[in-house]
């Protein structure tokens, strides 16, 4: 095996990304594959909490580039999934304590073991940002349908074609449809247009996301919920499958409205 | 449907703002600095061609991810200088 190494980054703090690496990886590893998600936000861990480890801790990816454990040791395996592993953030360190080798010295290592290494960056475009990129072949940029964070998301994106790093890919989101068709939010294709790189997914805004991480169970394994199905689509599309965008608009048919009136979930 | 006496729907403003702001953000930019090429620019073309200042436009354009500097400046026409 040679892992194909995917770093998740935005720009913006607060679009998703964590949701998006705890998501994929429960998706890519529940369709077979063996997956390692590394927290790269050192200081401020919490991929552990919203994959639901955070009471497995032992060691982190300090300790592991620090030499006080084995790598192995730093992998956490997931409570359902037995090919899922997590290497946690270090919380009580700054993000001066990893650099950007150390960071492709350790995917190097792990490359042989599996089939994908996720890496959850840090939002902002500093130290952090520089680690996460490092060792990536292929780097998905998450960004919303909202002014600030498309405007993010460029600035990581024109950084990634300045370091050449060709393998880019846009999430959307948080994307509300009924917002897009009342002409109040930027649709999916008007940030494609304005960030100009190849779209990989489009999530839609969805309370069961909330719930999920409340209970630390990513809504990808929520065989109902359109986001999960979003994220789930998302993990083919990473392993070469041709799979057609979602189609918002048609979720507000009869039986949705019907649906509504009953008190059921929102779409 | 948020067209409220005619006011542009929000997503379309949005849309607008953003594709100025990032054209200047992938450029270096600023709307000064624009202001201050354009000047330099008419003012190298003049000494060569009569133009008319009022009816140069430039402007930055995008596509996709490459950007462009779109000029358009007519010339006076040659026989309106020699006749004038």
């Amino acid at each position: 095996m040679t892992a194909q190494v995917i770093t998740i980054s935005s720009g913006k703090g607060g679009v998703g990304k964590t949701t998006t690496v705890a998501n994929l990886a429960v998706a890519l590893a529940a369709d077979g594959a063996k997956v390692v998600c590394i927290d790269g936000d050192i200081g401020l861990r919490n991929l552990d909490v919203v994959m639901g480890l955070e009471n497995r801790i032992v060691y982190d990816i300090v300790d592991v580039i620090e030499g006080r454990c084995k790598l192995r040791q730093a992998m956490i395996r997931d409570k359902h999934l037995t090919e899922l592993y997590l290497i946690p953030a270090a919380q009580t360190r700054d993000k001066n304590a990893v650099s950007p080798s150390d960071m492709t010295r350790l995917c190097n290592e792990l490359r042989p073991e599996v089939d994908f290494i996720l890496i959850d960056s840090p939002a902002g475009i500093e130290r952090g940002f520089r680690n996460a990129i490092a060792p990536a072949d292929r780097v998905l940029v998450v960004t919303n349908p909202e002014v600030s964070a498309v405007r993010d998301a460029d600035r990581v994106v024109g950084i990634l074609e300045a370091e050449e790093k060709r393998q880019t890919g846009l999430i959307i989101n948080r994307l509300n449809p009924v917002l897009v068709k009342q002409h109040d939010m930027l649709s999916a294709n008007d940030v494609l247009d304005l960030l100009g790189i190849q779209l990989v997914g489009i999530v839609p805004e969805d309370e069961g996301v909330i719930v999920s991480s409340n209970r630390g169970a990513p809504v990808a394994q929520d065989p109902k919920s359109r986001a999960g199905q979003a994220f789930r689509n998302i993990a083919k599309r990473i392993k070469g499958e041709d799979v057609p965008f979602m189609e918002f608009g048609k979720q507000d048919g009869l039986w949705d409205r019907i649906q509504r009136m009953a008190g059921g979930r929102k779409a | 449907m948020m067209k409220w006496f005619g006011r542009k729907p929000s997503a379309e403003s949005a849309k607008e703002r953003l594709q100025l702001v990032l054209i200047h953000d992938r450029t270096a930019l600023t709307p000064a600095e624009m202001t201050a090429l354009k000047d330099e620019l008419l003012a190298v073309i003049s000494r060569h061609v009569e133009i008319d200042p009022d009816a140069v436009q430039i402007q930055l354009e995008h596509d996709g991810r490459t950007q462009r500097l779109l000029a358009d400046i007519p010339l006076r026409s040659v026989s309106r200088r020699r006749a004038g």
